[in-house]
């Protein structure tokens, strides 16, 4: 446990996921270029979250941590979300 | 003499100090969480204004900077790997190109919100209140205050690179001892984090 608890990203790996981050971005752009009306932000909505998980995965390592820091993370994704959802609740049957 | 070859650290706990640095890093989002549920709630009772209003913001400097803050994020974190390689001299170099990116962003930001300033955009100008919806102002109050907290965070940021900087060069930050740099990844991946929402909420409104 000692020797092996740190994993060691190759440099490469790093930067693949930097053009993915940099590609989701353009891509992210030219969904809201396209007349899609109320889904143009849900669509760019989308590439960040995909971005976020990206970085939170390999350039916050919780990819190679223990598996309770992924757990609290989505517990705090979650938490998020509810607060969203049941604000919306609210706002939108006023 | 027996002191000097003692291991005289007091108690070092990588998983530990891994934990706090992420239990800091949910406060922090849920800090930004709130923002971006108040902004949520206006953007949906103000489309159009939000819209007009966010037609006034440069995509161009919007995606320069998302560029810039993706790429000092890599480096960082290509730092940490060249540091458990035991590269000093590489890791020094990552995190010198990492706060050169950061101040890059800074410069940029100081130009964006100049430009907005020189047309009378900013929280409770004249031309903003006299001219403007209040759809425009609630825009405009949550862009300052969302990028002015979020480029706070940048040059908190930034202090804590160079601390974590300065002990890689004393050898104080080393393999062995690496959270502190580890850390500081973290704080600046959340500042990325953050701008990739801030991102298309504000600069992608069509």
């Amino acid at each position: 446990m000692e020797k092996e608890k740190h994993h060691i990203v190759p440099y490469k790996v790093y930067f693949y996921i930097l053009i993915a981050l940099i590609t989701l971005t353009f891509m992210s752009i030219g969904i809201t270029k396209i007349n899609l009306g109320g889904y143009s932000v849900l669509g760019a909505l989308v590439f960040s979250t995909i971005k976020s998980v990206l970085v939170l995965t390999w350039f916050m390592h919780l990819k190679f941590d223990q598996p309770f820091l992924r757990f609290m993370v989505g517990f705090v994704a979650l938490l998020f979300f509810a607060i969203i959802f049941i604000t919306f609740l609210d706002y939108y049957y006023r | 003499m027996e002191n000097a070859t003692q291991h005289s650290d007091p108690h070092y706990d990588q998983e530990a100090s891994k934990l706090g640095m992420w239990l800091f890093i949910f406060t922090e989002l849920l800090l930004f969480g709130g923002l971006f549920l108040v902004y949520s709630i206006y953007r949906f009772l103000n489309p159009e204004a939000f819209r007009l209003a966010g037609e006034e913001l440069n995509l161009t400097i919007g995606a320069i900077n998302t560029i810039i803050l993706l790429v000092s994020s890599m480096t960082i974190a290509m730092s940490t790997s060249s540091l458990q390689k035991k590269n000093k001299g590489l890791t020094i170099f990552l995190l010198e190109v990492t706060i050169m990116l950061a101040l890059i962003f800074l410069i940029n930001k100081y130009f964006e919100w100049g430009v907005k300033f020189d047309h009378g955009i900013w929280p409770g100008s004249q031309h903003l209140i006299n001219d403007m919806s209040k759809g425009e102002i609630l825009f405009f109050g949550l862009y300052f205050v969302m990028t002015g907290l979020h480029a706070l965070h940048i040059i908190v940021g930034m202090i804590i690179i160079i601390v974590a900087l300065n002990k890689v060069q004393k050898g104080i930050v080393n393999e062995n001892r690496p959270s502190l740099l580890e850390n500081a990844g973290l704080y600046w991946h959340l500042v990325d984090l953050i701008w990739i929402f801030l991102f298309p909420l504000f600069y992608l409104i069509h």
